[in-house]
């Protein structure tokens, strides 16, 4: 059996908010709270919920941007939690980012060999021929021409300064490359083009994605594995075409019922869950989505369910328990 | 036949450039018509000139822009020969508009109630009192909880969801017959957008509304449409009923736009077929057929000359040489 590439156990990030003076009185936001998945080498975890189900701060978990309350994350067989400033550096050597918004992400003032080459100096101590060369040969993965290196972002259109955010990503020959929503700003017909240059980037170089997306059709597509999140926790996760084909948890069966159909005779089960995302200052006691689920226990609004084995993948959900664990 | 409620003939709208040296061709030489009642969906990519094109039914284009040729026939009259005035009385009244950010369509100094009673005051010279109560009542149609004390609220007050639900009782006030929705429910998040296409559907049923979708999305045009009008570079490329449509596609860019998209039901771990290139820049679009660099049955005659609107099946047209006799 091969080993995970990344293994997160447990892992918490609380953020206080409102604080008071003197620090008192503050509430806490638990935007990850207990999440625990592993990400395979050369395969993809897909992670899809709402705004504020705490994807996002996973993403800067994994990246090493925010350092977890609890629990702990092993990257290689290497726990990341405690790692020294030089560890930390070493460690984001082996995972890159590729963001949503393309016209964010790219310095506008940086020609794009120099914004392709910036991780390389970073981390490597290359010639410059050297640099060029590789330069050269990731414009070419992401196909896009040499020439390219001349130019600014501003000369490349939206699909084309995603490759070239690609192509950073995979300078330093990363293993995991966090992919937070990096199609959905492009047009609809540029996004099949960076699917699928993911798709065979990933083939080519063995590399592992975390992809983060709302477009669930999408994630389904690139993902092997996929976790669903609701509030900061982890409420359905397991192999990617048997989640999006029999969601098992109310709440993934919702969101996939909500996901728009390819086709006007698409059957599909209308499930319109009443209700909003409550705030996750105060999330609702015991499972967190028992207020707008439609098949809500009374055990529900009191116990919390735990992510446990079910078929094929695991759900935090009373339904899918039996009788409660002695 | 009953005359449709909306008729858009040869419409074209041009930007111009400060000095008048450039000329965009936002919407260039549109026709539909749409039925009372029933949804038409406009979909294309960014610069293909939709939302140009409802803000131009509209007549609420910016400066730069002008209408230089064709009709709209709304309801039996021109909306082109309305003077701003009588436009005035016709926006907001006989045709709403849903824009894709609600905090842009709410202003926050007022709160809820002030602002989904103003139409009716505005148009329907209703009193404050009665105003009040019936948005009170708008307010419980499109399904907000404790409406009485939520009218007191201002909108930041309120998540994206119940906002953008609050635009939609704007939207309905006064009854229209058309509502235009630009990009509705992109900024929400896929159960909240579920909830918002339900609403916007049983207030179409209740109102006998006239809709106009303009997205990007062609899922949403799949739930929502009867029929949907594709537009690319300004032109409307392909136009139908929606199973035609989706079945039947006859132009090449809608073809390839529906087999680019990944879908749920699929068992893929296989490549999407991608369109290759890039979308026009709308300032500047290649000769004859917009599409023809893209195209992947490209034939000599498609660089010269721009396809006209050709009918392919009942009710469905494409610009595009292949269907040409």
């Amino acid at each position: 059996m091969t080993t995970a590439l990344l293994q997160a156990r447990d892992l918490r990030k609380h953020f206080s908010v409102g604080r008071g003076l003197f620090g008192r009185g503050g509430a806490v936001v638990r935007a990850v709270d207990g999440v625990s998945f592993e990400i395979m080498p050369g395969q993809t975890l897909g992670v899809v919920g709402e705004s504020g189900c705490g994807k996002t701060t996973t993403a800067k978990l994994v990246l090493c941007l925010e350092t977890p309350t609890e629990g702990s994350v092993d990257f290689d067989g290497h726990p990341l939690v405690g790692l020294d400033a030089e560890g930390v550096r070493r460690y984001r050597r082996s995972v890159q980012a590729v963001f949503q918004d393309p016209y964010a992400s790219l310095s506008p003032r940086m020609r794009v060999g120099a914004i392709i080459a910036e991780p390389l100096v970073t981390h490597e101590d290359l010639q410059r021929e050297k640099v060029d060369a590789r330069v050269k040969e990731l414009l070419d993965f992401v196909g896009l021409p040499a020439r390219a290196a001349t130019l600014f972002p501003h000369e490349f259109s939206g699909g084309q300064r995603q490759r070239i955010a690609i192509a950073r990503a995979l300078a330093v020959s990363p293993k995991l490359i966090v992919l937070d929503e990096p199609v959905s700003a492009l047009d609809v017909s540029i996004r099949a083009q960076i699917l699928n240059l993911l798709r065979d980037l990933q083939t080519q170089l063995g590399v592992s994605y975390l992809f983060i997306a709302h477009d669930l059709a999408a994630v389904a597509h690139m993902s092997h594995t996929i976790a669903v999140m609701y509030l900061g926790k982890i409420v359905e996760i397991g192999p990617a075409a048997a989640i999006a084909k029999t969601p098992q948890h109310p709440y993934t069966q919702a969101l996939f019922a909500a996901a728009l159909p390819s086709h006007p005779d698409e059957a599909r089960d209308e499930i319109v869950i009443p209700g909003e995302v409550p705030s996750p200052v105060a999330p609702p006691s015991g499972c967190h989505f028992h207020p707008r689920c439609p098949q809500a226990m009374p055990r529900c609004s009191s116990e919390a369910p735990a992510l446990r084995a079910h078929d094929d993948r695991r759900v935090a959900c009373h339904l899918y328990e039996g009788a409660p664990a002695a | 036949m009953t005359e449709p409620l909306l008729e858009l003939r040869s419409l074209s709208t041009h930007y111009e450039s400060a000095r008048g040296t450039r000329v965009t061709r936002a919407v260039d030489d549109v026709s539909l018509t749409l039925e009372r009642g029933r949804t038409l969906g406009i979909v294309g990519e960014s610069g293909s000139g939709k939302s140009t094109l409802a803000l131009t039914i509209m007549r609420l284009l910016p400066p730069a822009a002008r209408i230089v040729g064709g009709e709209i026939r709304f309801e039996g009259e021109d909306l082109l020969q309305k003077s701003p005035h009588e436009m005035q009385a016709i926006r907001g009244k006989r045709i709403a508009m849903i824009l894709q950010d609600p905090m842009a369509s709410l202003n926050p100094l007022f709160t809820v109630g002030d602002q989904v009673s103003e139409s009716l005051r505005v148009h329907e010279g209703a009193s404050r009192k009665t105003a009040w109560a019936r948005a009170r009542g708008l307010l419980e149609a499109v399904r907000i909880s404790a409406p009485a004390s939520r009218m007191n609220e201002f909108p930041h007050q309120m998540s994206g969801g119940m906002r953008q639900r609050i635009v939609g009782a704007i939207a309905v006030a006064c009854e229209p017959r058309l509502l235009i929705a630009d990009e509705p429910t992109t900024s929400l998040d896929l159960t909240i957008q579920a909830q918002y296409l339900s609403l916007l559907r049983d207030l179409q049923r209740q109102h006998h509304l006239a809709m106009i979708f303009i997205t990007h999305n062609l899922g949403i045009v799949a739930k929502m449409c009867d029929a949907v009008a594709v537009m690319y570079a300004g032109r409307v490329v392909e136009a139908g009923p929606i199973r035609q449509i989706f079945n039947k596609p006859a132009h090449p860019y809608t073809r390839a736009l529906l087999d680019s998209i990944p879908r749920l039901t699929d068992d893929s771990h296989m490549r999407l077929p991608a369109i290759d290139g890039q979308p026009p820049d709308p300032s500047a679009p290649p000769s004859g057929c917009a599409f023809h660099p893209r195209c992947p049955q490209v034939m000599a005659r498609c660089r010269e000359q721009a396809p006209p609107s050709l009918t392919v099946a009942a009710g469905q047209t494409a610009r595009c040489w292949l269907h040409a006799p």
